[in-house]
């Protein structure tokens, strides 16, 4: 299933549940799969036409007034281009938003490089108080929209829209300040959220049979991150491989090297080196900005050559 | 209470909040004394005759809602809420001092009585937008008054904003444009002229109002009874204030587009609240 059925579908429940949860767009309800809910839901969904930056903020006069809006858009637009409402009118109160911005990254394909995010979660995560939250495939979504409603803050929801492998299986107990373990290992630490997931998972298999033994943490909450695991796997590993599907500056490397400042252990990064992105489908666009599973496949030996040289 | 009673104590009113709002910015010697000083009448309006509200319970459900999207008339908005009873005057020493409760631009989390946080200019009028649109949810019947200044409708998101609560038809919203003329690089018109607002406004599809004696209380408490009367019309109204910067206090009114943030002297403050109160 399409993510962002997924995500249409959960929050068609929340609505149901819940009269104070309202709904905005900006002229993308189609393209977020939430245009089905309109006629279910016609006074509580509102679109708010191309006009991003009104959006927000009437998220934030909503939330003042006691309703929960999400928001929906584009990655870069749900982002960077609203950056100062997102801080001042949602952040700095302390509102209740969510804000979910699609295609993240490389998944933005054919919308090429005006519409890829590889700085979103560098933008927002300098923000107090915002929470980032990367899903990766469908069982960890429907797990998480409830308890994003639960929560009461500002939210970033980084969504791909197309259908992901499945990663989790039945009897997933999602927490959302706490890391998934999807694999135990001994020799290295591999940290990674939302897109690039299960290319880790498999990567981790193969190397198995060259008897390397990695453990996977999939950190699907970037901000605030869980330092208590992410340092508890690198010491015990003693090598870390951050990959994300981000501009390598200010997103997950960035966030687990702050948490393993004290720690001395080598962190080597496979995501996007500091490069706007460009049109493509994935396949190529894994191939020509170093996100392809040789690339991680690279990245956990040259990080298992540092923890040697260590 | 007769009218012409009710005119008397709004300009006296109006004359306390702009005393306040001076000894307030003097007391630490620095702040946005132009813009606030413009506001006051607007403020003492809104604040002792036109809004449904509590000062005993600043939360009270269907309250009407004052955003002041210019947030830097906080001050203002601060006089006139101290004066309204939400918190003692002394309180309005306190203005911009480490810890205090009454910060340079609106704080929804620090002030009993602000609700919205404001400062980053052209935010607060589509957090209004969404707050009419909220009281229309919760069918309340609260209205939602906003302020944004001449120099604030350069910003792109006041015309997001604008063109969205006339969509949706949000008659619950009362807008005002501080039109003191100035901003902080000089005049208005020859930094960015925003003219003809009254035009502008009208095309975006709200009811215009145009009050060409901004400072006067007869003629703002006039203008909001006008807006009020238009709900049910399915437009939202935009009232037009011509005001001074730095209205009341002639020291400010020379300054010109350098009282936007200025320092103000302790003597000079003295001297314009004594001549205030020798105009009773």
């Amino acid at each position: 299933m399409q993510m962002r059925a997924v995500y249409a579908e959960e929050l068609g429940r929340l609505l149901e549940r819940d009269p104070k949860i309202v709904l905005l767009d900006a002229d993308l309800g189609k393209a977020s799969g939430t245009l089905g809910l309109r006629s279910r839901f016609p006074d509580r969904i509102f679109d708010c036409g191309i006009a991003e930056q009104n959006m927000a903020s009437i998220a934030a006069g909503l939330a003042s007034y006691g309703f929960k809006p999400w928001i929906e858009s584009f990655a870069p637009f749900a982002s960077r281009r609203i950056c100062d409402q997102i801080a001042i009118s949602i952040c700095y109160p302390g509102m209740n938003v969510k804000i979910v911005g699609t295609d993240p990254g490389i998944s933005a394909e054919l919308n090429g490089g005006t519409h890829m995010s590889m700085e979103d979660i560098g933008v927002l995560r300098s923000i107090p108080g915002i929470v980032i939250f990367e899903p990766v495939d469908e069982v960890q979504l429907r797990a998480a929209m409830p308890a994003l409603d639960a929560y009461e803050g500002p939210v970033y929801v980084r969504l791909v829209r197309a259908e992901q492998p499945a990663v989790f299986g039945e009897g997933y107990e999602f927490e959302l300040f706490r890391a998934d373990k999807l694999r135990e290992g001994s020799d290295l630490t591999i940290c990674v959220s939302g897109l690039l997931t299960r290319d880790c998972l498999d990567a981790a298999a193969e190397l198995t049979r060259e008897g390397i033994s990695c453990e996977l943490l999939n950190l699907h909450t970037l901000k605030p991150l869980d330092r208590e695991a992410v340092v508890a796997s690198a010491r015990k590993t003693g090598a870390v491989l951050t990959v994300e599907n981000h501009n390598i500056l200010g997103g997950l490397h960035a966030a687990v090297l702050e948490a393993l400042a004290l720690e001395r252990v080598p962190v080597w990064a496979v995501g996007v080196e500091d490069r706007f992105g460009e049109v493509g489908k994935l396949p190529y666009l894994r191939k020509a900005l170093g996100l392809s599973k040789e690339d991680i496949l690279a990245g956990i030996r040259r990080a298992l050559q540092l923890k040697v040289e260590n | 209470m007769e009218v012409d009673q009710l005119q008397t104590d709004l300009k006296a009113m109006a004359r306390e909040v702009r005393c306040d709002v001076i000894s307030s910015i003097a007391h630490l010697g620095i702040g946005h004394i132009g813009g606030c000083l413009s506001a006051v009448e607007l403020l003492t309006v809104l604040y002792f005759e036109a809004m449904r509200i509590d000062p005993k319970d600043p939360q009270m459900p269907g309250r009407d809602r004052f955003i002041c999207s210019k947030g830097h008339a906080g001050p203002t908005v601060y006089a006139a809420l101290a004066n309204r009873g939400y918190f003692g005057k002394e309180v309005l020493l306190t203005l911009n001092q480490g810890g205090t409760k009454l910060p340079s631009h609106c704080n929804m989390r620090l002030t009993p009585g602000i609700d919205m946080t404001t400062g980053s200019l052209g935010q607060g009028f589509s957090c209004a937008v969404g707050a009419a649109l909220g009281a229309k949810l919760a069918k309340d019947g609260a209205r939602i008054y906003t302020l944004v200044g001449d120099g604030e409708c350069q910003e792109g998101q006041i015309w997001e904003a604008a063109m969205f609560a006339a969509a949706k038809e949000l008659d619950n919203l009362i807008g005002f444009v501080d039109c003191n003329r100035l901003q902080i690089d000089g005049p208005v018109a020859e930094v960015n002229d925003v003219a003809p607002l009254d035009q502008k406004w009208a095309a975006f599809g709200w009811h215009v109002i145009d009050v060409r004696r901004g400072n006067d209380v007869e003629a703002v408490s006039d203008a909001v009874k006008r807006a009020k009367a238009n709900l049910g019309t399915g437009k939202p109204t935009m009232v037009l204030l011509h005001t001074t910067k730095g209205c009341g206090m002639k020291w400010a009114e020379d300054l010109g587009a350098a009282n936007h943030n200025t320092a103000v002297p302790a003597d000079v403050a003295e001297a314009a609240i004594r001549a205030l109160r020798e105009e009773v």
